[in-house]
């Protein structure tokens, strides 16, 4: 039971990653200032990093001799378990930056929780990952300050993000019985204790920002059961292209 | 001291190969020559990046797909750096830019040709980032320090660049007769535009002579391409791929291959903007642009109301 928790938990870190790195990935050559190019194609490649990391110790806790890419490209779309809001279309630079945001101001915490975890090799990633995750959240969190304090047009854009986002948040904090036995184990932090965390640095840095957290409560989830959105099958079909049209080869 | 005096004073140094700095005195056309230049050269590192970022999302494993986006990432500093060098000679990045989108100022041709398969993505690495060195390595040694500078530090991320579309291509080369397929398939269509990037041969091109006297450019086009040529003609046999040209052979007393005549009508039809990508490279551009003025203003709005607060 514990492994197959464990290798749950590490599935849905690393689709995280993968869904995430892959939505950055459409920016490069398409972004609002040169820096702002090579700033988000940064986060996406660290991304990809944690996510071949990750996906290598799920191969081995699952113990079948899959390897990180086939985890990360031959599975059916309900087998992927990323949260809906790593799937959502980057929209407008506003939209792209508060998704990155959110999950940043997510990941940071929970990364430094799963350091202190007696799972070795899962502290080990933590700890390797957090520093990227840091710098991410500085980011994102200056810019989130940028245009809620730039003009009222960045304003506006800001808040129409965060009000759109605000419903795919409350997944990130989804928990079933995989993680509340990987707790009671002692092995990962309650959702509950990363969630506070996530709430006090998205009240200082929109209260900086001059934008509001909305007052609607709508929530979305489905994505750590595999149910997806409809966007979720035309990022596979990329992503998957040339592993369904050309099976079975190296390259 | 009168013009020509100024004139002669600037050959010299050129001669003596001191290198000419920002503040240095330069005759008109040699900036006009450079911004020409290396302008153009900046608006192909971005424009460049389209194409091989088309296929960033389908990569075919992870690893090739950070090695794509680290390689077209690395493109952005080369834009980076070499808009710095046009600011130096008095031209802002702002300003450059909207010289590309008017039309007015170019960039490399071979961006034009879509990039149709994974096996292009190797292709590009290895002939098109290789002939960009092959010029590169030369400019290293221009005349103007900013853009020989910028060269260096440039140089060595296109070589590494260059090996990476090699060993992509060697796996491809390896591997099924499909991916095999694939790779001569791309190679028959980059060949020609690869050959064309050094530009139109040395009888028709208009800046040549002046430039090799400014020591702005050290080799004419047509050495360069065939430098190329020589260089490229083992690493296809290695690869086990055919180069498109039943007229490429070792000629002894040259010293160097002969080749075909390049297609010179297409060359001009590309550069005219009439080639199959100019219309949809210039639009993502221009998109980009018009799309990001609102993070721009926003930016820089922030910044003059923290410096406010600051001074306040
Ligand atoms: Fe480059
Ligand atoms: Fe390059």
């Amino acid at each position: 039971m514990q492994e197959s928790a464990l290798f749950e938990y590490v599935l849905r870190l690393s689709d995280d990653s993968l869904i995430l790195a892959q939505r950055l990935g459409e920016w490069c050559g398409h972004g609002p200032i040169l820096e702002e190019d090579i700033a988000l194609t940064n986060i996406s490649l660290d991304l990809i990093g944690q996510a071949i990391s990750l996906y290598d110790f799920a191969a081995d806790l699952e113990g079948k001799g899959r390897n990180h890419d086939q985890l990360a490209y031959l599975r059916y779309e309900n087998e992927y378990k990323n949260v809906l809001l790593v799937e959502q279309p980057n929209g407008d630079f506003a939209m792209t930056i508060l998704r990155q945001f959110f999950f940043d101001a997510f990941r940071l915490p929970l990364y430094e929780a799963l350091m202190q975890s007696p799972e070795e090799q899962l502290a080990a990633i933590a700890a390797k990952s957090v520093k990227e995750t840091r710098y991410h959240l500085k980011h994102t969190s200056e810019w989130v300050i940028r245009m809620g304090d730039g003009t009222e047009e960045s304003h506006q854009r800001a808040q129409a993000a965060i009000d759109h986002l605000w419903r795919y948040t409350h997944e990130l904090f989804y928990e079933d019985a995989h993680d509340q036995s990987l707790q009671a184990a002692g092995k990962v932090p309650s959702m509950a204790e990363i969630q506070a965390k996530w709430m006090a640095t998205v009240t200082s840095i929109l209260q900086e920002a001059t934008l509001e957290i909305p007052k609607n409560n709508w929530k979305f989830d489905g994505g750590r059961e595999g149910r997806h959105s409809e966007h979720m099958g035309y990022i596979l079909s990329d992503l998957q292209y040339m592993q369904r049209a050309y099976p079975n080869m190296e390259w | 001291m009168t013009q020509a005096e100024k004139e002669i004073r600037f050959q010299e140094k050129i001669d003596r190969e001191i290198k000419i700095e920002p503040n240095d005195w330069m005759p008109d056309e040699y900036r006009q020559t450079l911004v020409r230049q290396i302008s153009q050269h900046a608006h192909s590192e971005i424009v460049g990046m389209l194409p091989e970022g088309n296929w960033i999302t389908r990569a075919p494993n992870l690893r090739r797909k950070a090695v794509l986006l680290a390689k077209v990432q690395d493109e952005a500093g080369h834009g980076l750096y070499l808009y710095s060098a046009v600011e130096t000679l008095g031209t802002s990045r702002e300003q450059t830019i909207d010289d590309l989108h008017s039309g007015k100022a170019k960039y490399s041709s071979i961006f034009n040709y879509p990039a149709l398969t994974w096996a292009d993505i190797g292709t590009i690495g290895w002939l098109v980032d290789g002939a960009a060195i092959m010029n590169q390595v030369a400019l290293c040694r221009t005349s103007y320090g900013p853009y020989a500078r910028a060269m260096v530090k440039i140089c060595k991320e296109e070589s590494f660049h260059q090996r990476q579309g090699y060993e992509s291509l060697m796996k491809l080369c390896s591997g099924t007769p499909q991916q095999k397929a694939m790779a001569q398939d791309a190679m028959n269509r980059f060949w020609w535009p690869a050959l064309m990037m050094f530009g139109p041969s040395d009888a028709d091109s208009t800046h040549s002579d002046q430039s090799i006297k400014w020591k702005i450019k050290r080799f004419t086009n047509d050495e360069l391409r065939q430098s190329f040529v020589d260089a490229t003609v083992a690493q296809a046999e290695i690869l086990g791929l055919t180069i498109p040209d039943p007229n490429l052979k070792w000629n002894e007393a040259r010293g160097h291959y002969d080749f075909s005549e390049i297609n010179w009508e297409e060359f001009w039809q590309v550069v005219k903007g009439n080639g199959p990508c100019n219309k949809e490279r210039l639009a993502a551009r221009v998109k980009a642009k018009e799309e990001g003025a609102w993070v721009r203003e926003a930016a820089t709005a922030f910044a003059k109301k923290r410096a406010m607060k600051k001074s306040a």
